[in-house]
């Protein structure tokens, strides 16, 4: 589905990502994981165009997405629930989820699918004309899902979903990310959470200072003692 | 209190005047950070399309409107695409200096075009007037004051109810974000640049009105003072710039009725020293908060 091949993004004279191969196949959940400053958030936003390459390629079911501006991407199924968030607080609930299908034109769909977002996180049906600002993190982080949601993407990219939320929350984000995938979207989740991260990845990446170290299945990685020792906090 | 209440009247219809050039100033403001000071000069043009349309052909005042903002929405769209957009990565000061050359590009181009000569406005209403007790409101006023609400209603809907405008909020508070959901975001600066000159364009013949007078420099002063408006509501803020509009032609009436109108210019300025010191996010602004 998505096919990243020598990957290579500069800030000024800062090297980010050094040669990044990566694939995700459909109806995976794929993770990238990694310390602070890896590089993890460089690579989605070079994915879904915030960022500009300067060599390599990003493919989407063959199609060469390398030179293309964000909006376009969007428009070809990528869809980015950013770090942090990001949703537009002086907007109702409801507002920010028709801003997630704004390339859409099929009006009553669109709210067919804000209607099933509301089933799917109730808590969001419940506060559909509150100010999106007014929510708790863990709401605000469904809000962000639901919205990238609502472009219909193939391949949905989550940028540290389980950021500044509480354990038995993460647990529940988790559990939303899951079902997601389920339903068919595919996954390429990042993540410093790296045992939650692995415990629902179908396979796994593992990027340092720009460059990709290691990769295999989630289980496989999650018992590599590298990774206990680096990201797990085993010993 | 007759005169206090015909200062009051006095005041709406200038204030209304400095509100919608004030909204431009604040959405540009919004959408790319940029105090666009060129905005007085787009004012003082679509005053010159007014006069010109008023003047050489026998339309009125609706036409002459419409072919004004029409005007300015063209020049807006083109100066934000010449001037501003190639500087869209640079620094803020950058384009800040550029947005005053272009002001000075506008202001001696037009002199040299049209002369210095300060030129009268054509009078285009009846000159008659409604009395209200010893209240006098004439047909001008009531002209500006409809104009300028009508236009506020339609900027209001198209900020909240349309796609467009939907766009237009969504970038003014995140471009990264706003890109994400598939939102141009040239095309939606664009966008705030017509509207934005659109409306300086119908301030422009509405002032040529109320003074009935107009000359290529006369961009400058009201252009500050929608500014101080735009700031005194808040800067970036919509509402805020209407209620700052009004604050401040109410003020400027006070002053020149029951002080001197020497002082009119400074108490503006004054009020902006006092806004800054004490509410420097203006009436409605509000301080950015950031939640985790």
């Amino acid at each position: 589905m998505l096919e990243i091949n020598n990957l290579n993004v500069h800030y000024g004279v800062i090297h980010a990502l050094k040669n990044i191969t990566l694939k995700v196949d459909a109806g995976e959940i794929v993770t990238l994981i990694g310390a602070n400053g890896a590089g993890k958030t460089t690579t989605l936003r070079t994915i879904s165009g915030l960022i500009k390459a300067t060599s390599g390629n990003i493919l989407l079911e063959g199609k060469d997405l390398t030179v293309l501006p964000a909006p376009s991407r969007v428009e070809l199924g990528i869809s980015q629930v950013p770090e942090g968030r990001r949703i537009f607080p002086d907007m109702s609930v409801y507002e920010n989820l028709e801003l997630g299908a704004f390339l859409r034109k099929d009006k009553a769909s669109i709210k067919k699918d804000i209607d099933e977002i509301f089933e799917q996180f109730p808590i969001l049906g419940d506060r559909r004309k509150q100010m999106a600002g007014t929510l708790s993190g863990g709401e605000q982080q469904m809000l962000a899902i639901g919205r990238g949601l609502m472009s219909k993407p193939r391949i949905l990219l989550l940028d540290e979903p389980s950021m500044g939320l509480a354990p038995l929350l993460v647990r529940e984000i988790f559990n939303i990310i899951q079902e997601i995938n389920r339903a068919g979207t595919t996954i390429l989740l990042v993540e410093q959470n790296a045992s939650m991260a692995l415990s629902i990845a179908h396979r796994a990446y593992v990027i340092e200072t720009g460059s990709i170290v290691l990769s295999g299945t989630g289980e496989e990685l999650s018992k590599s003692s590298e990774i206990q020792k680096a990201y797990l906090g085993g010993e | 209190m007759d005169q206090f209440l015909q200062q009051i009247v006095n005041g709406v219809s200038l204030g209304s005047i400095y509100a919608l050039i004030a909204l431009g100033y604040t959405m540009i403001y919004g959408i790319i950070k940029l105090i666009n000071f060129a905005h007085g000069d787009i004012y003082m043009i679509g005053a010159y399309i007014g006069f010109a349309v008023t003047t050489y052909t026998n339309l009125g005042f609706f036409p002459a409107l419409i072919i004004a903002m029409t005007g300015c929405t063209v020049l807006g769209v083109i100066i934000e695409k010449v001037a501003y957009k190639p500087l869209r990565n640079s620094s803020r000061i950058a384009v800040l200096i550029t947005a005053i050359g272009v002001s000075f590009f506008l202001e001696y181009t037009m002199m040299f075009f049209v002369g210095a000569e300060v030129r009268s406005y054509p009078s285009l209403f009846t000159k008659r007037a409604f009395n209200f007790g010893d209240i006098v409101i004439n047909m001008q006023q009531i002209y500006i004051v409809l104009t300028a609400v009508a236009l506020m209603i339609l900027l209001q809907f198209i900020v909240h109810k349309t796609k467009t405008g939907k766009a237009m909020r969504a970038v003014s508070v995140d471009k990264d974000a706003a890109q994400l959901m598939g939102i141009n975001v040239n095309t939606t600066i664009s966008f705030t640049f017509a509207i934005g000159s659109a409306f300086a364009g119908a301030a422009g013949v509405l002032v040529g009105i109320y003074y009935n007078s107009i000359d290529p420099l006369m961009g400058m002063m009201p252009g500050l003072k929608a500014f101080v408006a735009a700031v005194f509501g808040g800067i970036g803020n919509i509402p805020g710039a209407m209620i700052g509009g009004l604050g401040i032609g109410i003020m400027e009436t006070l002053v020149s009725g029951y002080g001197n109108s020497m002082y009119r210019d400074a108490a503006v300025f004054a009020l902006l020293i006092i806004i800054l010191i004490v509410k420097p996010t203006g009436l409605l602004g509000k301080n950015t908060r950031e939640k985790v």
